[in-house]
């Protein structure tokens, strides 16, 4: 499916083409080609096609169905889809279907949008590879061989393999942005609060954000526009008025203010060569389209790894307590309660679940809670200060979003550090809550594709997606 | 157990008191707070703790935590949720969320009827567990061979109200609950029913020497009643004192109330459960009232029952602490009575009536002007006293049936005519001749011989006058024609 | 910043997060969280004496909901996804211990 999201709905919209029809050509896209890339864990054949259904006969009745009618999307697994399994890829979640939907999954249908299926992701969003799946990994469309990035490797596979236009993924420290950097296409982590949580299941829950998976700009930011807003819900939901971002595409870049992080452009930081190089070039282009661009200074970002692994593990610590085989999912039966507890737990979550969890009990625990918990929070606040400074002498900040271009499947997963510094680049934006993407732009050394990250302050979604699109259009 | 003295001893107590709030629905979502529906029908995503599912903090919730806060003179605070962690199948999400170092209500305190006050620590929202049935083998925890679980209560609003170790009795103790009680029904924040579980008790429970330090402190769990609370306080209080006179030492625990036994237990070890990582709730915000809704809140709260003691107090000339002030308010017919004696009516008969007379339904529906006429009727000599408690139960029926009844009508109908003093002399003469022995006996009798056949007279004239007598005129006129005839 | 984490803290938490280890898992899960916390301690650079902790970063206060009843979830369904159910409840093995 090489067509945008944008397209098919106008074309869906104006009766040219049938919304059965095209999501018939999504799901024989993934029936001829996942069994080699595995980036759904469901399929959901006959209800797609019978939502799909439900928008021609919208469309007959002359109803409007809604700015992206017919556009097949895939959800990243750790979404609820009411009656639909939500496995978040772990044993745990054996046999749940959830009894609602997450409000994410609501809003897309009300503008039209089908889903066609689950997809992979690391265990409840846990790792950078999707190596860490109850299910088996993902590949990179680009090289088999190669992982697609995580946790949301399955959704950014996805599009990627053309199987869909739109995805959705959760991003906690890179989720979505590392992903789409490896596979080549864009990803948007929007600002805390931005999109509802509401039937995500937390990883941790003050840094997780479910942002869009798309081929174009464009295209990404209609799929924002279609699930951002409040929702009574969620109380951390923003309620500031929404700004139509698709609106803000062809503004260009003219006398914005461009800041290239110094601290996430050094080689010393584990930053590959190409990757620089691409991201120079991605300076260079906003330089040449009227942007000033200078390098800037974010002292404590480097920081923000050690605080992430503190704060992100001791909050999926704590929500990742309910899976305890009571009320849904896996049991593992026991003579006692407890011991049927930790037997489903002990069965049910992977190595690096657990090594989270033991992680974050760790830093919670009576007598080290100031030591680890208290001092990251501490960290979290000066990486916040810093930014500020930054955003008041620029108006978006640029960096790579992966060190790396995708590596070989089963080359990082036997040490997990190596496997967390991936995220260093995308991680401060979660800390701060601020919104980032990363947008295509070219090729490494390897061939395979390189992503620059753009940030900016809370609510600059707009300026972001401009940005974007200009760097999209540079390539043209 | 022994029966040590407890002389010599003093027994410190601070009560933590957790009252289900009387919202129509629960703490973090819109599923309802309902008692006694069918099993797990009150329940929704947030309820039973789904993933993916998020808290909502209940706006009414919160107000009637200002309201508690502003009834036991706290300082109303921003507060904080935190999450507590620990792994207990009634929980649903394996933590509870509870305010914790920032709790909204801080520092107030509350005044016995005795006119005591005691210190309030804090109170603090929280939400509630499930509830675990037990099934097989003696139905107990222990026996248990399987338990079902019902998520009906969990979410409900708790507010944790925390005493200071103020308490010095079993005694007093249970005159806290009962004042808070009736604070938190007065203020419409709970329903206060003990036996429904809305108001259910913790108890910390120490003892030593007068004047000595703080003694090491167990918390007793489990005390579903005032009664319990008395006799877990009483046992408590013993058994420390046996095990301190035996050259024991306290060990601080958790115990367990058992109603049958008439005992507390030693709980399980906390060594390793009280590890709680609690860290701030980061799916809510902090909650912080601004000063014109607390003032609202203020603005609409009655007047508690302490400062209806206060009053009633001085409209009848009495001390708040005089026992016929505090049970009139107990009755909730302060109200009544202070109608009545601002009508005119005798305060000491008005209360009289309130604490003897009107321990029934619908006591409330009387205005303060009928009680104040039936009084006067009565102070006038145109009722006895028993004739005016007959003449104020027919009152109290009509009040029942919707109408004000008319004293004077009443009595009336019921033959209750004052009677002249010819009429009495008349029957106490036919009563002496026939009691001869007794009246002979009265004559010559002390105080205390006359004080045992006053009754013996006053019973058999009232008879005979089909208790239109006044007992007291009776009793003058016996007395008189003994010492003058 | 406190001593490195030992195997009796790492199954120290282990119990407390109800996790049961191998031998082997404990040795290696020391050894791999050690490691993570080891690079924790890069932050001891910073001078963090007067900075107030941030846990959240969203700069809002006072989100309520209104008291207002809203759909119950059918308890048929629930029970459905749950591991065991009897009489309208969920059921689960022998209860050990009371409430702490």
């Amino acid at each position: 499916m090489t067509a945008t999201a944008l397209s098919l709905a106008g074309a869906v919209r104006s009766g040219e083409r049938s919304a059965r029809e095209v999501v018939q050509a999504s799901l024989d896209a993934i029936a001829a080609r996942d069994g080699e890339i595995h980036a759904f864990n469901t399929v959901t054949a006959e209800r797609a096609l019978a939502a799909a259904d439900r928008v021609d006969a919208r469309i007959a009745a002359g109803e409007d169905p809604g700015p992206l009618a017919g556009v097949p999307v895939a959800l990243k697994d750790n979404l609820c889809t009411r009656g639909v399994a939500t496995t978040c890829s772990s044993k745990i979640l054996d046999g749940w279907d959830p009894p609602y939907d997450a409000t994410v999954v609501s809003r897309l249908a009300g503008a039209g949008a089908i889903v066609v299926g689950k997809t992979n992701l690391d265990e409840f969003a846990m790792g950078s590879s999707t190596e860490n799946s109850a299910f088996g990994p993902t590949r990179n469309p680009h090289d088999l061989t190669r992982v697609p990035g995580g946790s949301s490797g399955g959704s950014a596979a996805a599009v990627a393999a053309g199987f869909v236009p739109l995805s959705l993924g959760s991003d906690t420290g890179g989720s979505i942005r590392q992903p789409a950097a490896l596979c080549g296409v864009v990803g948007v982590k929007p600002t805390y609060g931005r999109v509802s949580r509401y039937g995500l299941v937390a990883f941790a829950s003050s840094l997780d954000q479910i942002g869009p998976f798309a081929a174009t700009v464009a295209d990404a930011a209609a799929c924002y526009d279609a699930i951002a807003g409040w929702d009574r819900l969620d109380s951390t939901s923003i309620t500031d008025p929404l700004e139509r971002t698709s609106a803000a595409l062809g503004r260009g870049v003219t006398g914005l203010r461009v800041g290239v992080v110094a601290e996430m452009t050094d080689e010393r930081m584990g930053i590959a060569p190409d990757v620089l190089a691409r991201t120079r070039a991605a300076a260079d282009a906003l330089a040449s389209a009227g942007a000033t661009v200078e390098e800037v200074s974010v002292p404590a970002a480097i920081y923000g790894l050690s605080a992430y692994y503190l704060i992100a593990p001791a909050e999926a610590s704590s929500n990742l307590a309910r899976f305890d085989g009571v009320r849904f999912g896996l049991r593992v039966d026991a003579p006692t309660t407890a011991e049927m507890q930790r037997a489903t737990r002990t069965a049910g979550f992977g190595p690096e679940v657990k090594r989270r969890i033991m992680l974050g009990t760790y830093a919670l625990s009576a007598g080290y809670y100031d030591a680890y918990y208290g001092k990251a929070l501490k960290v979290r606040r000066l990486i916040l200060r810093d930014f500020e400074a930054a955003y008041e002498r620029f108006d978006v900040l640029l960096s790579p979003t992966s060190p790396t271009t995708a590596f070989e499947l089963g080359t990082k997963t036997n040490d997990p550090l190596t496997m967390y510094l991936n995220d260093v680049c995308t991680i401060p934006s979660n800390l701060v809550g601020h919104p980032a993407l990363s947008v295509p732009y070219g090729t490494g050394s390897d061939g395979l594709p390189v992503g620059v990250q753009v940030m900016g302050p809370a609510l600059s979604e707009s300026l972001l997606f401009q940005v974007a699109a200009a760097l999209e259009g540079s390539l043209a | 157990m022994n029966t040590t003295s407890t002389s010599g001893w003093e027994t410190v107590i601070g009560l933590e008191v957790h009252a289900e709030l009387a919202t129509r629905t629960k703490l973090f979502s819109s599923a309802r707070n309902h008692f006694g529906s069918e099993p797990n029908t009150n329940i929704d995503p947030v309820s039973l703790g789904l993933p993916g599912s998020l808290p909502v903090l209940n706006r009414k919730a919160v107000e009637l935590a200002i309201r508690v806060g502003l009834a036991l003179h706290c300082e109303i605070r921003p507060s904080v949720f935190a999450r507590k962690n620990y792994f207990y199948p009634d929980m649903p999400k394996d933590f509870q969320i509870s305010q914790y170092d920032q709790p909204i209500d801080l520092g107030g305190w509350l005044e016995l009827p005795t006119g005591k006050r005691i210190g309030i620590t804090r109170a603090h929202l929280e939400e509630d567990t499930g509830k675990n049935t037990h099934v097989g083998g003696s139905g107990r925890i222990g026996g248990a061979e399987y338990s079902l679980i019902d998520y009906n209560r969990a979410g409900v609003p708790l507010l944790e109200i925390v005493s200071e170790p103020d308490i010095r009795s079993a005694d007093e103790a249970k005159a806290y609950v009962e004042e808070l009680r009736s604070i938190l029904v007065a203020i419409g924040a709970s329903d206060g029913k003990m036996e429904e579980g809305s108001l259910r008790v913790d108890c910390n429970v120490s003892v030593r020497r007068p004047g000595e330090p703080f003694g090491t402190r167990c918390e007793i769990k489990n005390v579903n009643s005032l009664r319990s609370l008395g006799r877990a306080v009483e046992y408590e209080t013993r058994r420390q004192i046996d095990l301190i006179e035996a050259g024991e030492k306290i060990r601080q625990e958790t115990r367990h109330w058992d109603e049958q036994a008439g005992r507390t237990t030693a709980g399980r070890s906390k060594e390793n459960s009280e590890d709680y990582r609690y860290f701030p709730e980061p799916d809510l915000v902090p909650v912080v009232p601004e000063a014109a809704w607390i003032e609202e809140i203020r603005a609409a709260l009655p007047l508690l029952p302490a400062d209806r003691r206060h009053r009633l107090a001085a409209a009848a000339g009495l001390v708040h602490t005089d026992q016929p002030v505090i049970v009139a308010v107990q009755r909730g017919l302060d109200g009544l009575a202070i109608d009545a004696i601002d009508a005119g009516a005798d305060a000491t008969r008005v209360l009289t009536h309130v604490e003897h007379n009107l321990a029934v339904d619908g006591a409330e529906l009387l205005t303060g002007a009928v009680l104040a006429e039936l009084v006067g009727m009565e102070m006038g000599g145109a009722l006895t006293a028993t004739q005016a408690k007959t003449v104020l139960a027919e009152l109290v029926e009509a009040a029942r049936a919707g109408a004000q009844g008319d004293p004077a009508a009443i009595a009336k109908a019921k033959g209750f005519e004052a009677m002249d003093d010819s009429a009495i002399d008349g029957a106490i003469a036919e009563v002496i001749a026939a009691s001869s022995d007794e009246w002979e006996r009265f004559k010559v009798g002390d105080a205390k011989e006359r004080g045992k056949l006053t009754g013996f007279f006053v019973g058999r004239i009232m008879k005979a006058t089909k208790g239109k007598a006044d007992g007291k005129v009776v009793t003058a006129k016996l007395n008189a024609l003994a010492d003058g005839g | 910043m406190p001593a490195r984490i030992s195997r009796d803290d790492v199954s120290h938490v282990a119990r407390l997060a109800l996790l049961e280890l191998t031998d082997d898992e404990l040795e290696r899960y020391t050894e791999q969280l050690g490691a993570i916390l080891e690079h924790a301690t890069d932050v001891e650079a910073l001078d963090l004496a007067d900075v107030a902790p941030l846990s959240h970063p969203l700069p809002v206060q006072n989100v309520f909901r209104d008291d207002e009843p809203g759909d119950a979830l059918d308890r048929e369904e629930v029970l459905g996804q749950a591991p065991a159910a009897e009489s309208g409840r969920f059921r689960v093995p022998a209860i050990l211990g009371e409430e702490p």
